[in-house]
């Protein structure tokens, strides 16, 4: 070589028009796609628009009550979505949140528990008198408090007895089912105070949904901005080169699960405010819903790929195809089989572009 | 890098030994490089090369011996330890995450941060995106677009990749295990290529290599190993040497003078 004649990037900039296709791009023309499907469908079989305000029902050209139906039902469940897309960027799997929501639910309505109902006294409280009308902040961080437990011990399990995630949570899923049964012998506990149910009811009963994008967007910003966010990625990625350069990779991986498990928390004060109820058997599947909005939104179960936006996009799918069977008046049964059929689709796609994107190269 | 001139010992071993249970795979090894200098190390499969490397970095610790790095003594309990003292190794495997950008990748684990916030610390993409932009100008690794992912590039592109990450950050002394290993023609005059480069900036290198015409090309240097100890140490810049002269000293068809114990 003489000196510096191959020296130089040949032309080597940060040219941002050069970055390839998002896969994001994919689930969104998946979801207009099936809006459209809907559409054309509703136009046919019902005679009236799926989206949009057909009869002058509404003062915009949308029908805001579909619309809102769509969001919030994926909402809750989205919550969890927003954690689960964590654990699996960093290659692993968490089956627990469905229980730890159940468990969650249970001890942050004991919390929640108004003295008197329309002027007698309370006749399911759990605790006694100086436990009830407690600031709504105690039930929220008890909540948040057994979410981020429950998820520091599957963190904990996985990164230093080495186990699977799978078999980890697995045993979380189980175990915090009973844990919630237990705590009230099966009994449902109802009658919060009117600030815990504002949380889940406020704002015309917009509220989930605000909880919901607000974490969604703050999520966003921390896997995509932050180093928390770029360790999650690399931990997926390549565990080894991760543990080569330094990530303290055991102590990140109890982090993510802990995060994830503190969503769940989170999801069981929205949904016990929004239902002015807990149950033990509250949440039941909840893990597979979310998890499914992941891998529809294009998050890799390989780990190292997806983001918060492909999720929330895959949970607004979700919600398309639920609003949509209904609108249609097609059975619940079919719903199922075709969510079946989406999540499995989602895979093979994934896998295929894989494929191709290795070829290429 | 730091204001030395050629002759300041930059790497010392003395009696540097390694036995695994009963297996004897490295005995009092005494090795010196000196600032700017690059060596070659070269021998049999099993004869020490690897395992002389991996007491240097910290992936192992030492049986017996000392090690003197940049004048002093140094215990590098983990290969992080020896980067931070600023050791740099390309392993023979990739340490790269393969759905991470270049950036990303020079800067795994070493991430530049704009506001400190703990582990939610915010990343400075742009002073990163420079900073890697600068570290492949310096080693002239050409790489179409930084924002690719590693899993799109070629096994070329990767290993230089690897390698620019010692230029990003400064180190005192590059170790390449076999970096020419697994490519081909034209991408193994890239990387050597790279490595003239590091020469030219007086940047320290010890070279693994079995490759003899790219020793010879590249290094001033050859010191050779055979049944755990350094059996020649062979000034080639000094000329007289010939590349069956190595094979004689790595076979042990050859013995060099002081280093009879070796044979």
């Amino acid at each position: 070589m003489a000196g510096g004649t191959t020296h130089g990037t040949g032309g080597l900039t940060f040219d941002a028009k050069k970055r390839a296709w998002p896969n994001e791009m994919n689930v969104f023309i998946a979801l207009v796609i099936m809006i459209a499907l809907f559409e054309i469908l509703g136009a046919w079989l019902m005679g009236q628009s799926f989206l949009f305000d057909s009869r002058d029902r509404f003062d915009s050209v949308f029908n805001e009550a579909r619309l809102k139906i769509i969001i919030l039902q994926v909402s809750i469940i989205g919550i969890i979505a927003l954690g689960a897309t964590q654990v699996i960027i960093l290659g692993g799997i968490d089956l627990s949140p469905g229980s730890v929501v159940g468990v969650a639910a249970m001890v942050s309505m004991s919390f929640a528990q108004t003295s008197l109902v329309n002027g007698n006294p309370n006749p399911k409280a759990i605790f006694g008198p100086e436990m009830m009308d407690l600031p709504v902040l105690i039930p929220v961080f008890v909540a948040l408090g057994v979410g981020c437990l429950a998820g520091a011990i599957n963190g904990v399990l996985i990164a230093y007895t080495r186990i699977p995630p799978f078999i980890a949570t697995l045993g979380m899923m189980v175990a915090a089912r009973g844990a919630a049964k237990w705590w009230s012998k099966g009994r449902p506990i109802s009658f919060p105070t009117d600030e815990y149910a504002t949380l889940g009811n406020g704002f015309g009963g917009w509220s989930p949904v605000f909880i919901f994008v607000g974490l969604a967007i703050l999520f966003h910003f921390v896997l995509k901005y932050t180093v928390y966010g770029k360790h999650t990625y690399a931990v997926g990625s390549n565990e080894d080169a991760a543990r080569m350069s330094g990530i303290k990779v055991d102590r990140h991986k109890v982090m993510v699960y802990t995060i994830a498990g503190m969503l769940a928390g989170l999801s069981a004060v929205v949904l016990t405010s929004k239902n002015l109820t807990a149950q033990a058997g509250m949440g039941v599947m909840y893990e597979l819903d979310a998890i499914a909005m992941t891998v529809i939104g294009g998050v890799s179960l390989a780990g190292g790929r997806g983001s918060i936006v492909g999720t929330v996009l895959g949970a607004l799918i979700f919600g398309v195809i639920i609003s949509g069977f209904t609108f249609l008046r097609l059975d619940a049964y079919y719903q199922e089989m075709v969510k079946g059929a989406i999540i499995v689709a989602a895979v093979v796609l994934d896998q295929w572009r894989q494929r191709r994107a290795a070829a290429k190269s | 890098m730091s204001g030395a001139s050629m002759g300041d010992i930059i790497l010392e071993t003395r009696d540097l030994t390694k036995h695994y249970g009963g297996v004897h795979a490295l005995s009092g090894a005494d090795f010196k490089l000196h600032a700017g200098e690059h060596v070659a190390i070269m021998g049999d499969n099993g004869a020490g090369k690897s395992t002389f490397v991996r007491q240097i970095t910290g992936v192992e610790q030492r049986t017996r011996g000392t090690v003197l790095f940049d004048g002093e003594e140094v215990e590098f309990e983990n290969p992080m330890d020896a980067r931070d003292a600023g050791i740099e190794t390309v392993f023979q495997t990739l340490a790269l995450a393969d759905q991470l950008d270049v950036p990303d990748n020079l800067f795994l684990g070493r991430e530049l941060v704009k506001v400190k916030l703990g582990p939610f610390s915010i990343l400075d993409y742009k002073e990163m995106r420079r900073r890697t932009i600068e570290a492949l100008e310096k080693t002239g690794v050409k790489i179409p677009n930084i924002r690719n992912t590693i899993q799109n590039m070629s096994g070329g592109q990767r290993q230089c990749v690897a390698i620019a990450r010692t230029a990003t950050f400064h180190s005192k002394l590059t170790i390449m295990d076999e970096p020419t290993a697994a490519l081909g023609v034209q991408e193994t005059a890239q990387v050597e290529n790279i490595i003239r480069t590091l020469k030219e900036q007086g940047e320290p290198l010890i070279l693994v290599s079995h490759n003899m015409r790219q020793v010879f090309d590249l290094v001033d240097r050859i010191v050779v190993f055979r049944r755990g100890r350094i059996c020649a140490d062979l000034d080639i810049k000094a000329g007289g040497i010939s590349g069956e002269d190595v094979v004689g000293y790595i076979t042990g068809a050859k013995t060099q003078e002081g280093y009879e114990d070796a044979a």
